[in-house]
């Protein structure tokens, strides 16, 4: 436990230093919002409609964006291989690296998604509704990216292909989050149903995302 | 012959390349009889000849998914047994997998262009099948990124089982999202929705469609050894002292 403690703060400390980029993510996700009205137009109506859109988009970008930090610069370092010889369990070394991973990219996207939805000319209980989308979700985001973040951990220019590789394992956490979001503010269906599916898929990668990660370093680094 | 003894790599070479004759030879026979068979079987009297796309069509769907099902088995004998002829059937699959889907995906348009009225929906079953095509496409891309063949095929296994978890959550999650698609009418409970007139060259095409991938397959798996042969005695050479 102590172990695990230490690579949970040693990662948080890593990512808030210099170089660590833990605002990089925000900095993307903002860009992202503020170039879309460029391309659909500044008509105030639309943009609210496509509100959750644009901004669950933007959040699956962004943390895409942050993932080929996850695990890469400690395989440069040396630190995974101790990671791997450690008598902790992999699979928990890995689940905390990504539960760190998320606390500094995932978490600040969730934080943003209000003050760039005043942008988007949301209401305040579609931005509400979006917030906690984004705070059910992004978890299985951060998750899922961890296994293509293990997959291509020791390519040299595995960015790309990360990218390829998780996008469409993603697409069942866009359609719900969205979903759940849409009916907070339309109300065609109930919050409830979209938003405990989209828990679920939470909860089903945070336990099949460690274990294949664990699996695909363990085969990958030997 | 037990299954132990055909794995290995000279034997399984020695007795696919006794099979492959039979099974060339099977597979256009039975494609004879299911394009004759499809010839002579009724229009539909609403959609005319084009419902005769559907008989490759369908088959092109099953044989989509079949593919990732093989690898899927493959991806465990990789995984559990670490076996290398697992990682050549893995490998061997994915651009066959590929090639039945993206076939199933183009005569599913050029079908939906006079019917529906349009090349492409984002209709459930057609936003599933591309994702199923995209992820092939990712396994390939893994293939082609990692030098190593070993560790490539460590790394293609576990996407391809963790692909084949997903695949039914995808599936489900755009069923979910938007449905226009015909809901499933041959293999489903209470009987078949079709006439014996269409499904007997239906199935017979999907036999036809099997045998093709089981050629396609068990040659592709022959090349890859000898490919393997190949860099293996390349590096042999590359590593032994020039004569002078």
């Amino acid at each position: 436990m102590t172990a695990l403690s230490a690579l949970l703060a040693r990662d948080l400390r890593l990512a808030v230093r210099v170089g660590g980029g833990a605002l990089i993510g925000i900095l993307f996700f903002t860009l992202l919002v503020t170039v879309m009205p460029f391309a659909v137009g500044p008509d105030l109506p639309q943009l609210a409609r496509l509100g959750p859109a644009i901004l669950w988009l933007g959040a699956l970008l962004a943390s895409l964006l942050a993932l080929d930090r996850l695990l890469a610069m400690d395989h440069e370092d040396g630190t995974l291989d101790l990671i791997l010889t450690a008598r902790v369990p992999l699979e928990l070394a890995v689940a905390a690296k990504a539960l760190a991973h998320w606390l500094t990219t995932g978490l600040p996207l969730v934080i943003a998604a209000p003050l760039l939805g005043l942008l988007l000319n949301l209401e305040p209980k579609a931005t509400a509704a979006i917030a906690v989308t984004l705070l059910a979700g992004t978890p299985a985001l951060t998750f899922i990216g961890l296994i293509g973040a293990a997959l291509t951990v020791a390519l040299r220019r595995g960015g790309l292909l990360l990218a390829i590789l998780v996008l469409p394992l993603t697409v069942p956490v866009l359609i719900f989050g969205v979903a759940a979001a849409n009916a907070a503010i339309a109300g065609s269906v109930p919050f409830g149903t979209p938003f405990t599916i989209l828990c679920a898929l939470t909860l089903i990668s945070i336990v099949i995302g460690p274990l294949a990660a664990a699996i695909a370093l363990r085969q990958g680094l030997e | 012959m037990s299954l132990i003894q055909l794995a290995n790599p000279s034997r399984f070479l020695a007795v696919s390349g006794r099979a492959l004759p039979w099974l060339s030879a099977a597979t256009v026979l039975v494609f004879a009889i299911g394009i004759i068979q499809i010839y002579f079987a009724p229009d539909d009297y609403q959609q005319g000849a084009t419902v005769k796309i559907m008989f490759i069509h369908v088959p092109a769907a099953w044989l989509g998914i079949f593919g990732w099902l093989l690898m899927s088995a493959a991806a465990l004998g990789t995984l559990v047994w670490r076996h290398p002829l697992a990682d050549m059937a893995g490998k061997a699959a994915a651009p066959i997998g590929s090639a039945f889907t993206l076939m199933c995906l183009v005569t599913g348009s050029l079908w939906g262009r006079p019917m529906w009225g349009t090349y492409w929906v984002w209709d459930a079953r057609l936003t599933s099948v591309l994702v199923l095509f995209l992820m092939y496409l990712g396994v390939i891309a893994l293939w082609r990124t990692i030098e190593d063949p070993t560790q490539a095929a460590r790394a293609a296994a576990v996407l391809t089982l963790v692909g084949a978890i997903n695949v039914p959550i995808i599936k489900f999650s755009v069923d979910w999202w938007n449905t226009l698609h015909q809901p499933a009418s041959v293999l489903r409970l209470g009987g078949s929705t079709i006439h014996p007139a269409i499904l007997v060259p239906l199935i017979v095409m999907a036999i036809a469609f099997t045998l093709l991938f089981l050629t396609l397959h068990l040659a592709a798996m022959r090349n890859e050894i000898m490919r393997r042969r190949v860099r293996s005695m390349m590096m042999l050479q590359a590593a032994a002292p020039a004569e002078s």
